[in-house]
C-alpha cells in the first residue's frame, strides 16, 4: 500500500514540475498585461500601435516607429545572415574537411553562447567608429545594429541548418551521386530541399533572437524614436525602448512600456504560429514532392 | 528556373567547382568573422586581467579597481538559478519521457515550454520586476534575478534532458520492469544513471544562458557594487557590469577585461560540455 503511494505522490510531482511551464507562461502573460493593458485602454488602441510620436514627458505614446525599426534590423540581418548561415551549413555538412569541422564546430558552439553585451560593445568600440569614418553619419544605424545581428544569429542558423543537413538520410545521397549527379546537383536538388524544414526553423529562431534582442542593440543603432528614411539612420526597437526607459518610468509611462512588452509577446506568437504552419508545409511538400 | 537556365550555360563539372569555391569561401568568411570577435575580445581584455582584477572590490563606480562583487554576483544569480530550474526541468523532461502518454496535456505542456524558450529575455526581466521585485516584494535582489533567470534556464535544460532521457535503449526499463522494480525504482536506478551525462549537459547549457544574461537581470537584480552576501542583497553581475561600464563611458579597459572573462567562462563551459558528449557518446557505443 505505501509503495503504491510513494509511486503515486512520485507521478503527482513530476506532473506537477512538468505543468510548471504552462504555469509560468500563463503568470508572465497575466503580469505583463495587467501591468500593460492600462496604458492601451487610456491612450488608445490604434493610437498605441499606430501613434508615430513616442513623447513620454508629454502623454504620447506611440510604438509604430519602434515597430518598423525592431522589423526592419531583423529583416537586414536575416537578409545578411541566412545565405551565408546556409552556405556555411552545406559546407560544413557535406564541403568540409574533418579537420576544419573540428575547428569550426567548437568556434561556432562558443559564439552561440557569448553573451550579447559582448557583441554590442564589440560593436560599439569597433563597427561604429568604422562606419562613421566610412558611411558618414554617427555610425549609429539600423545597419550597424543588423550587421551586430548577423554576426550574433550566424552561430544557430549555422549550426541547426548544419544537424538538419547531416541528419538526411545517407542514402538518398547515394542514389543521386550513382545516377551520375555531380555533388553539387545532389546538393541542391537533393540534400538541400530534403533538409529544408530544419532550415526553416534555423531561420525562425534566428529570426526569434533578432527581434528578442535587447542590450546588444541599445548599444550600436541610435536609439531615435523614427522611421528610418534609409538603412543608416539610427532607429529604436521595441525591446530597446522598454529597456532605456524602464529605468526612470512611473505612472501611465510605466504601463506603456508593459504594452511595448506586450506588443512584442505578439510579434513572438505571430513567428511561432508562422513557423508551426511553415515546418507542417514543407514537411509535406518535400515527402510528397522529393523523396 | 533559372537553375534549368545556369544548367544549359555552364557545364556540370565547372559549376561543381564553382559552387566548392563557394562553400569554402563562406565557411572561412564565417570562420574570419567568428574569430574576429573572441580575438579582438582577447587582444584587448587579457592584458587587463590579473589576479588584482578578479579579486579586488571596482573603486570609482568602476573606473579603477576589480570585478571581484560582479564574479561573485554572477555566480550567485547562476546558482539559484539551476537551483530552481534544474529539478523542475529533470522532473518535467522525466515526466514527458517516462511517464506521460501522447495526449492533450502533454501537447500542452510541449507548447508551453516551446514558447517560453522564445520569448524575449527583455521580457521576463519585465515579468521579473512586476512580480518578483514588486508583487513577492523580493526587491532588487540577488533572489529576484536568480529567479528570472531560473524561468529562462528551464526550457533549455528540459528540452535537453529529455532528449537524453528518450534516447536511452528503451530495454533497460524494460529489463528493469520485467524483474519486479516499480516505475519509479526503475526510473530512479536506470533511467536516471544512464541518462545523468545527457541531464548534465542540459543544466550546463541552462547556467551558460544565466550566466551570459543581461536584459533579464537589469530590472531585477539591481546594479550594486558591493559583493551580495544575503539572498535579497542587490548584486551586478557580469554581463550587467560590462553593460553599465561601455554604456556610460566609465571605463573601457575594464570593460574590455569583463569581456574577456565573459568569454573565457563560456569557453570552458563549452570545452566542458563538449568533453561530457564525448565520453557519453563513446560510452554508449562501447555496449
Amino acid at each position: 500500500m505505501s509503495r503504491w503511494n510513494e509511486e503515486f505522490f512520485i507521478e503527482k510531482g513530476l506532473l506537477l514540475t512538468a505543468v510548471s511551464s504552462i504555469i509560468i507562461i500563463t503568470l508572465i502573460i497575466v503580469f505583463i498585461f495587467k501591468e500593460g493593458l492600462p496604458a492601451i485602454q487610456s491612450y488608445g488602441f490604434i493610437n498605441f500601435i499606430f501613434g508615430m510620436d513616442w513623447a513620454p514627458s508629454s502623454g504620447q505614446y506611440g510604438v509604430f516607429p519602434m515597430i518598423i525599426g525592431s522589423l526592419g534590423i531583423t529583416a537586414l540581418s536575416l537578409l545578411m545572415a541566412v545565405p551565408l548561415g546556409i552556405l556555411c551549413a552545406i559546407f560544413l555538412a557535406e564541403v568540409a574537411p574533418a579537420r576544419m569541422r573540428k575547428i569550426l564546430n567548437p568556434t561556432i558552439q562558443t559564439l552561440a553562447g557569448i553573451p550579447s553585451v559582448v557583441y554590442g560593445f564589440f560593436g560599439l568600440i569597433l563597427l561604429v567608429p568604422f562606419m562613421r569614418i566610412h558611411f558618414g553619419g554617427t555610425g549609429f544605424s539600423m545597419f550597424t545594429a543588423s550587421i551586430i545581428l548577423t554576426i550574433m544569429i550566424l552561430p544557430i542558423i549555422v549550426s541547426v541548418s548544419e544537424d538538419a543537413i547531416r541528419s538526411i538520410p545517407q542514402e538518398y545521397k547515394e542514389a543521386s551521386l550513382a545516377l551520375g549527379a555531380t555533388h553539387w546537383q545532389t546538393i541542391k536538388n537533393v540534400i538541400f530541399p530534403a533538409a529544408i524544414p530544419g532550415v526553416i526553423t534555423s531561420v525562425i529562431l534566428g529570426m526569434g533572437r533578432a527581434i528578442g534582442e535587447t542590450l546588444a542593440i541599445i548599444m550600436v543603432a541610435g536609439n531615435v524614436v523614427q522611421i528610418p528614411g534609409s538603412i543608416m539612420d539610427p532607429v529604436r526597437a521595441l525591446t530597446s525602448n522598454i529597456a532605456i526607459e524602464m529605468g526612470y518610468a512611473t505612472g501611465i509611462h510605466y504601463n506603456a512600456l508593459f504594452a511595448t512588452g506586450i506588443v512584442l509577446i505578439f510579434m513572438i506568437i505571430i513567428l511561432l504560429v508562422l513557423a508551426n504552419y511553415l515546418h507542417y508545409k514543407k514537411k509535406v511538400t518535400v515527402g510528397g514532392g522529393y523523396l | 528556373m533559372g537553375d534549368c537556365r545556369l544548367h544549359r550555360i555552364i557545364p556540370p563539372k565547372i559549376a561543381q567547382k564553382i559552387m566548392d569555391l563557394i562553400f569554402w569561401a563562406s565557411g572561412i568568411i564565417t570562420l574570419l568573422i567568428l574569430l574576429m570577435v573572441i580575438g579582438y575580445v582577447f587582444y584587448k581584455g587579457l592584458p587587463v586581467i590579473n589576479l588584482e582584477f578578479l579579486f579586488t572590490d571596482p573603486m570609482d563606480s568602476g573606473k579603477a579597481g576589480g570585478i571581484f562583487p560582479m564574479i561573485v554576483s554572477s555566480l550567485y544569480v547562476t546558482f539559484i538559478a539551476v537551483l530552481v530550474s534544474a529539478p523542475i526541468g529533470v522532473g518535467a523532461a522525466l515526466y514527458l519521457a517516462e511517464y506521460a502518454g501522447e495526449n492533450r496535456t502533454v501537447r500542452l505542456i510541449r507548447f508551453g515550454a516551446e514558447t517560453l524558450s522564445s520569448i524575449p529575455s527583455i521580457i521576463f526581466g519585465l515579468f521579473g520586476l512586476a512580480f518578483f521585485v514588486i508583487y513577492l516584494r523580493m526587491g532588487w535582489s540577488v533572489l529576484s534575478g536568480g529567479l528570472t533567470l531560473a524561468l529562462m534556464a528551464l526550457p533549455t535544460i528540459l528540452a535537453a534532458s529529455e532528449v537524453s532521457i528518450e534516447s536511452i535503449n528503451k530495454s533497460y526499463a524494460q529489463g528493469s520492469l520485467a524483474l519486479g522494480a516499480t516505475k519509479w525504482q526503475t526510473v530512479s536506478k536506470v533511467v536516471i544513471p544512464a541518462a545523468l551525462p545527457g541531464i548534465t549537459t542540459g543544466i550546463i547549457l541552462g547556467m551558460a544562458r544565466a550566466i551570459a544574461e543581461a536584459a533579464a537581470i537589469l530590472y531585477t537584480v539591481g546594479a550594486a557594487l558591493i559583493t551580495p552576501i544575503s539572498l535579497l542583497d542587490p548584486a551586478r553581475p557580469l554581463p550587467l557590469h560590462l553593460y553599465i561600464l561601455a554604456t556610460e563611458g566609465i571605463s573601457l579597459d575594464n570593460a574590455w577585461g569583463t569581456a574577456a572573462v565573459l568569454v573565457i567562462l563560456i569557453l570552458i563551459i563549452t570545452v566542458t560540455t563538449n568533453t561530457l558528449v564525448d565520453r557519453y557518446r563513446k560510452q554508449m557505443m562501447g555496449r
